[in-house]
């Protein structure tokens, strides 16, 4: 396991079966930086080269809103989970 | 259906400032509903952290009592790291100003007092937009049904979605937050106390500057709870765009530091959180006050950077909100004017007076970032390996090393302009 993965280990998540975080496709495909893949505290987003997706581990969401401040093109749709599901920070 | 689902104020975030509000504007025998989206209140927070005791005792007078609070600081550290160095400064006074907490159990504990004053308390539920008639907020919609009140009070975090929705702030930028990652290290109570040097209720808070953050708008922080260590760093997002950061990579370094690694040694990782930080100041204050809505706490990007503090801007600002929507619903009157008054508390409090007095100051550091959070801390660290360092060389041959090296590492105008921020800046503190 990488070292993110032991610290999203011990967080404790309630997942949706559908995504909070919905990137419009067309401007992730010529976004220049992705910088999403990069500053999320979590590696929710990652781009798939083959398939010309941005592909979002919602499920390891902290629900910082990061993402969704630094999106170069500001077309990240980001909501909050619904009020069941989502994180849940014992130690916050 | 509206008048069944009808209370008199909705205040939407079970947080410091949400519950602060509530709290206030029930034991004034007024019908308060608190929305909290998380499982329950606490959940969805994270901070360094500590929170402070007089702040605290303004709403919850007897907290000290039978809060659940992990330490009593004792000791502030002031961490200055170079890349493998690092020198600390410390103050240590046996006065209370402020307790680590752990948000899941402290904010929970906050939401079960206001529920025992009176404050109906909804937990699990996300509201997804403001309800408006005539320009004026009527109520909210969850994701279940529509509430409505005579006052909202958006007390709903720094990502405040609703108040964007209803245009009182516009997106917020990069550079107006900062992204904080921490880790909680499960180490036993005396290991803590040994390598703290603290008794088993005293704590002891480290402000970090440099190390991994060298050059960057960023900080480190570590808060002793009782059984763990809470650290982390915050950057400013836009740091982290520009230079390709990932936050947990720095928080690993930092981790690793010679003057941090022997602290947490050997500790287990209990839990990982990542939260945006406010960090827009005086200057990027939203609109806070609107017919039927005020705005509190983070959600009004009321944070001190420069002090760490938030969770006493939240709470007190939560209060003033609600004094004056008592004073409003005593009146009847919910418009845009009659709820000013909590803007005009505001700006009379230390509030909006600190933030005003540190309005440059994230400007002019930003500006002078690799002088300030780079240079001159590794400076710092430079001249103490030079005064310790025993090595047959005559002292003052040394010192006058040292003193060249001021004029000499840099071009002279950079010292100028180092010495012209700070002239600016204090004036900006402490004159106007």
């Amino acid at each position: 396991m990488s070292d993110l993965e032991n610290k999203l280990y011990t967080v404790k998540y309630t997942p949706d079966v559908k995504s909070h975080l919905q990137p419009v496709q067309e401007c992730c495909r010529v976004c220049n930086s992705r910088v999403c893949t990069i500053i999320c505290p979590a590696a929710v987003y990652e781009w798939d080269e083959t398939a010309k997706k941005l592909i979002v581990n919602y499920e390891n969401c902290l629900e910082c809103g990061a993402c969704r401040i630094a999106c170069e093109s500001c077309s990240l749709g980001w909501e909050y989970p619904k009020g069941t599901k989502g994180v849940t920070f014992k130690q916050g | 259906m509206r008048e069944e689902n009808k209370t008199q104020v909705i205040v939407v975030g079970g947080g410091p400032a949400g519950i602060s509000c509530a709290v206030t504007i029930a034991r004034a025998g007024k019908e308060v509903v608190l929305i909290e989206r998380g499982k329950f209140s606490g959940s969805k927070n994270v901070f360094g952290g500590a929170i402070y005791a007089q702040p605290t005792r303004e709403i919850f007078p007897d907290f000290e009592q039978s809060a659940p609070l992990e330490r009593r600081n004792i000791e502030h550290k002031f961490a200055l790291l170079g890349e493998d160095d690092g020198t600390v400064i410390s103050y240590r006074k046996n006065e209370t100003v402020s307790y680590s907490v752990i948000r899941g159990k402290f904010d929970r504990w906050m939401a079960e007092q206001a529920e025992k004053e009176g404050v109906i308390l909804v937990e699990e539920t996300v509201v997804k937009d403001l309800i408006l008639e005539n320009g004026c907020v009527i109520g909210v919609k969850t994701e279940i049904e529509d509430y409505y009140a005579d006052i909202v009070v958006l007390a709903d975090g720094v990502n405040s979605l609703l108040a964007k929705q209803i245009g009182l702030r516009g997106d917020l930028k990069p550079q107006d937050v900062a992204l904080s990652v921490k880790e909680v290290i499960k180490l036993p109570e005396e290991v803590i106390n040994d390598r703290f040097h603290v008794n088993s209720d005293e704590g002891c808070i480290y402000e970090i500057f440099g190390g991994p953050m060298s050059e960057m708008l960023g900080l480190g922080f570590m808060y002793t709870n009782k059984n763990s260590v809470s650290i982390g760093l915050g950057v400013a997002l836009n740091e982290l765009v520009e230079k390709s950061l990932r936050p947990y990579d720095l928080l690993d370094k930092l981790k690793q530091h010679p003057q941090i690694a022997p602290l947490i040694k050997g500790g287990e990782l209990l839990e990982y959180s990542a939260h945006l930080i406010p960090e827009g100041g005086y200057k990027k204050i939203p609109a806070i006050v609107s017919n039927g809505v005020m705005v509190c706490g983070d959600a009004a990007m009321l944070v001190n950077n420069m002090h760490w503090e938030g969770t006493n801007l939240a709470m007190i600002s939560g209060k003033l909100a609600a004094e004056t929507a008592i004073i409003a619903l005593g009146k009847g009157d919910y418009t845009a004017q009659s709820l000013s008054r909590y803007q005009e508390m505001l700006e009379n409090s230390f509030i909006i007076k600190d933030l005003r007095t540190y309005k440059d100051l994230m400007g002019a550091i930003a500006d002078r970032k690799t002088e300030f959070l780079g240079y001159y801390l590794k400076k710092i660290n430079s001249f103490f390996e030079m005064f310790t360092s025993v090595d047959s060389i005559p002292k003052r041959q040394k010192y006058h090393k040292f003193i060249k090296s001021i004029f000499t590492d840099r071009k002279i105008s950079d010292l100028f302009k180092d010495m012209w921020t700070i002239v600016k800046l204090l004036w900006s503190i402490l004159v106007k």
